[in-house]
């Protein structure tokens, strides 16, 4: 009698089922802090059932047919909402793993004594859910990328505020490098706020910026071009020695722009240029 | 054929620009504001370009252009109201217009214009603009 594996699926189907769910739940990898067991359940389910429905004779060999594309479905889903609910990729791949030592037990219980037989199913069988498992890791990957892009995206908009500290003074602390895109955010922030509040000053300060290369220069002298064209003054400050020295290996010149050491300096060149003074009040008569 | 004003304020030249100067309005432009400086013997320049929203390297060559001549013939120009998205598209072509002073509005371009030839006109120097 020939049982091959296509026929031992589709009618061992809930057998298989039970015993994969009870590999997931007594394994090291079960998160059930993440998903609930139910969830599991259904999840790997519909697994099996799609996998049991589509499988056959002809395509088993046929990893890359497009019959399997529901499969690949399933798979690509279970992967992507297991990488945004924070699955480690180890806990991902075992779980398709799982599977084959599952249907792989069944193979061993109902071929028991021809393991010629045994042998050329498994190796279809590993064939198989190899592909499967790489898909899963594929489409896993890309859903990490697209958590990572997402977040990208938020910190380049939350992390350009412009602030104004006196009238007519802007304040622009960057965090983070700079690079062409976050440099265009920037400078329309900037341009916008100095049309929104009539500053004449802006103050840049990079000193959360963890370095300076000619390319992040070049970004900066833009800037401060673009906010001088729009009649304001730019100041750079937060530059820290290490800054400083790579500025000047580089060869970048920033000697028509004003650059400060710290952020307080620079204000006090702001208050200078309209004509402010900070003075301590007359603490005698005050306190008393 | 269309022109863009040039009023007289005192010893400057106030030129407001309210549309989208095409090349050739740019270039009777330059020619007309050259021969008022000359003639009035004008001390300074505004431009007003806070109504343009469009500009290519043409007008910005031409704005760097006026600001040097009117250099040649001992006047300040002083270009006001620069829209941003204007400056950043200026600054992505590489045009900074290092020669030509800049403001936010007409009021300080005029307060700027008189700090630089105001009481000590003979005494102006360039390079002392960034740090007043």
């Amino acid at each position: 009698m020939a049982t091959t594996i296509t026929e031992l699926l589709k009618k061992n189907k809930a057998q298989l089922l039970d015993s994969w769910l009870q590999k997931q739940l007594s394994s090291e990898s079960l998160r059930d802090d993440l998903m609930t067991n139910d969830e599991l359940r259904a999840q790997s389910e519909e697994l099996v059932n799609a996998l049991a429905e589509i499988i056959t004779e002809e395509n088993i060999s046929q990893v890359d047919s497009t019959d399997y594309d529901e499969v690949f479905e399933i798979l690509s889903t279970i992967s992507m909402s297991r990488a945004r609910q924070g699955f480690t990729p180890r806990e991902t791949g075992l779980y398709i793993y799982g599977l084959k030592e599952a249907i792989l037990d069944l193979l061993q219980q109902q071929i028991p004594n021809d393991s010629m037989q045994l042998f050329t199913e498994s190796r279809k069988l590993n064939q198989l859910l190899d592909n499967f498992a790489v898909i899963t890791f594929e489409t896993f990957i890309k859903g990490r990328e697209e958590v990572i892009l997402r977040q990208n995206d938020e910190i380049s908009d939350i992390s350009t505020p412009v602030i104004q500290i006196w009238d007519g003074i802007l304040a622009l602390p960057i965090i983070g490098t700079l690079d062409s895109s976050r440099t265009q955010v920037v400078m329309e922030n900037l341009l916008q706020k100095i049309v929104d509040t009539g500053s004449s000053i802006a103050i840049l300060d990079i000193s959360g910026v963890p370095a300076v290369d000619s390319l992040v220069a070049q970004h900066l002298i833009k800037t401060v071009s673009a906010t001088r064209l729009m009649g304001a003054d730019c100041i750079i400050s937060g530059i820290r020695p290490e800054i400083a020295q790579t500025v000047v290996h580089l060869g970048i010149d920033l000697s028509n722009i004003i650059t400060k050491a710290s952020l307080a300096s620079a204000l006090k060149h702001a208050f200078g240029m309209h004509k402010l003074t900070v003075k301590r009040a007359d603490t005698d008569k005050s306190i008393r | 054929m269309e022109k863009i004003p040039i009023l007289r304020m005192g010893s400057f030249l106030l030129v407001t620009i309210q549309v989208d100067l095409y090349d050739r309005l740019a270039l009777t432009l330059e020619t007309d504001l050259i021969n008022m400086v000359h003639k009035t013997g004008a001390r300074g320049v505004l431009i007003d370009i806070s109504a343009v929203s469009i500009v290519d390297s043409f007008m910005g060559r031409i704005l760097g252009n006026i600001a040097s001549m009117t250099r040649v013939l001992d006047a300040e120009t002083v270009v006001v109201g620069m829209q941003p998205a204007v400056a950043i598209t200026l600054i992505e072509l590489g045009l900074s217009l290092s020669g030509v002073y800049t403001a936010l509005d007409v009021e300080r371009g005029m307060s700027l214009l008189q700090t630089k030839l105001g009481p000590n006109d003979e005494l102006v120097d360039d390079d002392a603009d960034d740090t007043e």
